[in-house]
């Protein structure tokens, strides 16, 4: 009888004072564990983000103005710019996804060892530096490099084709270098599908090609939409390959922040690039999840 | 309202199997007939090779050698989507992309099924596995049971001539596990169509078959109805892996079979020489009063060890003289526990001359 009136008298309850203080206690605790990395977020992400965004609404005189943001719709300059940045990363990512797809679709049927084997050449490239990439493509394409001379050497063609310092150059460096970031999300996407659910698909009577299309591609997208958002969004501020592959053609986003700021020093327009470029993408990430889901934009926690 | 599949059941002959992964040897020469509508169960332990011997019926693992014809159709090279077997998978491999109706009509779809007529038959299939109205639910919205049927109701839906299945229960608790043998079994009584089922589960076994393969190292060891097999093991594999033995070492001497210096007798003619095993079911044991013989029962003398107690009966291990230990199961009847022995007292126990196997000691 006393336990049950205790159990409903919230002042009398056995410790409950204590215990209260003992959780508030550990929030704190927790807390000041975090405080370190709150802190590094804020001082390397939030500040500078926010000091970006504070130069952008200045103009050259030091006065405060729309006028950098007025120049996007002013200059057909800059939205050029805008156009050629999304086509490249239009291209590119289809590029991927054409190479990618069933690299990554060889990768996991291959057996566990040679799968491995593989991997470390998908990965290779990652342990090289991009700018020594891009260069060692631009010996390969250029006018006079090893494509053009082998192939006039061939036979094929008595013209050198023009596949470096034009869209062309740009779009096959970038391919090479922003692959692994299609394929390993992909590979690591297809590795779950189980295998008995394929075998599932024979068995109820789907040919190879109907079990492919109707069972394994199905399942694969999650991994390939996280795929195609990072290489989208790692296309939009690329800088190294458009700006030695593009041979000064072909000008994308960060190419024109870069111009901007080292050869106008014209800060307040830089940033203001910087802050168009971070709301289009954030935008577009936001239009990703909106579409496809926490899964796709989530890509590390796949599953 | 009921999937008619009995007349189109069909029998399956399989001959000389072969099957190695690289220089071992999972099935040896292995035949094996299953009849038309007939629900049979291969059972042993992991490697003995069951599994494999399904997924070559199914036609996922190509076999070295043998034919496999069911009917009349020779099958062994036709790949697993014109197989038309219907096949249960232990982790049921339901397609997470699509909902449970999706799922079912799956097969028909493969098959060009009108969709009204999918609609309707995908509508039985969800009824005869008590499904009604699931058919929107995705497949993570399920239970295991749940999943369980979604998983039957699409290997059957298609009408297929033989239905496999891989262990399919093993993934259920006990008390689901129990009733779902039920319904699989009347399920089967009803539909009549050929079934070959895997499990390394002997109970589950015995509830379900009309007949059992025991497997043992990619042969069969034994192929009987369950009770033949619970009552008459040929082997000692087979006695030790369906239902619980204890072996007792004797001797057959002219026709005539001896533990120590005592006469045994047994159903079956005794073996004419040899040493040979006798096969002791806990619960074929009996407590006698004392130790004169009996006609048609052999008598054994033993120390009582443990008692266990486990509610609706106990179990009293025994040892021999020699050591070996004897099991002896009974109900907890008043009469029974009056008599109850205390440990470290001499009992006799009693076998019936029926009850008595022997088997070679391999």
């Amino acid at each position: 009888m006393s336990a049950q009136s205790a159990f409903h008298a919230s002042a009398g309850d056995l410790n409950a004072q204590s215990l209260r203080a003992d959780a508030r206690r550990e929030s704190l605790r927790l807390l000041a564990l975090l405080s370190p990395s709150l802190f590094l977020v804020f001082a390397i992400i939030v500040m500078p983000i926010g000091w970006l965004f504070w130069l952008s609404l200045f103009d050259e005189a030091g006065v405060l103005s729309s006028a950098n943001y007025a120049r996007f719709f002013e200059q057909a300059s800059y939205i050029k710019t805008f156009v050629t940045t999304f086509k490249v990363a239009f291209i590119v990512t289809g590029a991927c996804v054409l190479l990618g797809y069933p690299l990554a679709y060889m990768l996991s049927q291959l057996p566990r060892r040679a799968a491995s084997i593989c991997l470390i050449f998908v990965i290779l490239p990652f342990w090289t530096s991009v700018l020594v990439r891009t260069y060692a493509w631009l010996v390969i394409l250029q006018r006079k490099g090893l494509i053009n001379s082998w192939l006039i050497d061939l036979g094929v063609i008595s013209q050198p084709l023009s596949l470096a310092n034009n869209l062309s150059g740009v779009v096959i460096g970038m391919t090479h270098i922003l692959l692994p970031f299609l394929v390993l999300p992909l590979y690591a996407s297809m590795k779950t599908i189980d295998g008995d659910c394929l075998r599932a698909g024979m068995n109820l009577g789907a040919g190879p090609v109907a079990t492919f299309r109707q069972i394994f591609f199905p399942l694969s997208l999650p991994g390939l939409a996280s795929g195609v958002v990072i290489v989208f969004v790692l296309c939009l501020g690329f800088f190294v390959t458009p700006a030695l592959m593009g041979g000064g053609k072909v000008i994308m986003w960060a190419m024109r922040m870069e111009q901007t700021t080292s050869l106008y020093s014209n800060w307040g327009a830089g940033a203001a690039l910087g802050v168009v470029l971070l709301v289009v993408t954030l935008a577009l990430l936001g239009l990703f999840q909106w579409l496809l889901g926490a899964r796709a934009t989530g890509v590390w926690s796949s599953r | 309202m009921i999937l008619s599949i009995a007349p189109s059941a069909l029998p399956i002959s399989m001959r000389r199997i072969e099957k190695r992964f690289g220089s071992v040897a999972v099935l040896r020469d292995l035949n094996l007939d299953v009849e038309a509508g007939e629900f049979l169960t291969l059972l042993g332990p992991s490697g003995s090779g069951k599994t494999t011997l399904l997924m070559i019926l199914a036609g996922f693992v190509r076999a070295n050698a043998g034919s496999i014809k069911v009917g009349d159709d020779e099958i062994i090279t036709t790949p697993p989507h014109k197989r038309n077997i219907g096949m249960v998978f232990q982790n049921y491999a339901l397609f997470p992309h699509m909902n449970v109706f999706h799922n079912i009509a799956f097969p028909l779809k493969q098959r060009g099924v009108a969709s009204t007529e999918t609609a309707e038959r995908v509508e039985k299939a969800l009824d005869l596995v008590k499904l009604q109205g699931l058919g929107e639910r995705r497949v993570n919205q399920l239970s295991g049971g749940q999943r369980q049927r979604v998983a039957l109701a699409r290997a059957i839906v298609f009408e297929p001539r033989i239905v496999l299945m891989d262990e399919p229960l093993s993934a259920l608790d006990k008390g689901l596990r129990e009733h779902m043998q039920i319904e699989l079994r009347s399920l089967h009584r009803r539909l009549g169509m050929t079934t070959v089922y895997v499990t390394h589960d002997q109970r589950e076994a015995i509830t379900m078959s009309d007949r059992i393969a025991v497997m043992n190292g990619g042969r069969i060891e034994q192929l009987d109805r369950p009770e033949t097999l619970y009552a008459t093991p040929q082997t000692r594999f087979v006695a030790g892996f369906i239902g619980e033995s204890n072996f007792i070492p004797v001797e057959c001497r002219n026709g005539s079979v001896w533990y120590e210096d005592r006469r045994i007798h047994t159903a079956a003619p005794a073996p004419a020489s040899g040493q040979h095993l006798m096969v002791v079911r806990p619960e074929k044991l009996r407590l006698l009063a004392n130790a004169e013989p009996q006609s048609g029962v052999n008598v054994i003398t033993a120390t009582v060890g443990d008692i266990i107690y486990q509610g609706d009966s106990f179990v009293c291990y025994a040892a021999l003289r020699d050591g070996r230990q004897l099991a002896l199961r009974d109900y907890c009847r008043s009469d029974v526990l009056a008599r109850m022995p205390a440990p470290g007292q001499p009992i006799n126990l009693g076998l019936d001359a029926q009850d008595t196997i022997l088997v070679a000691s391999d």
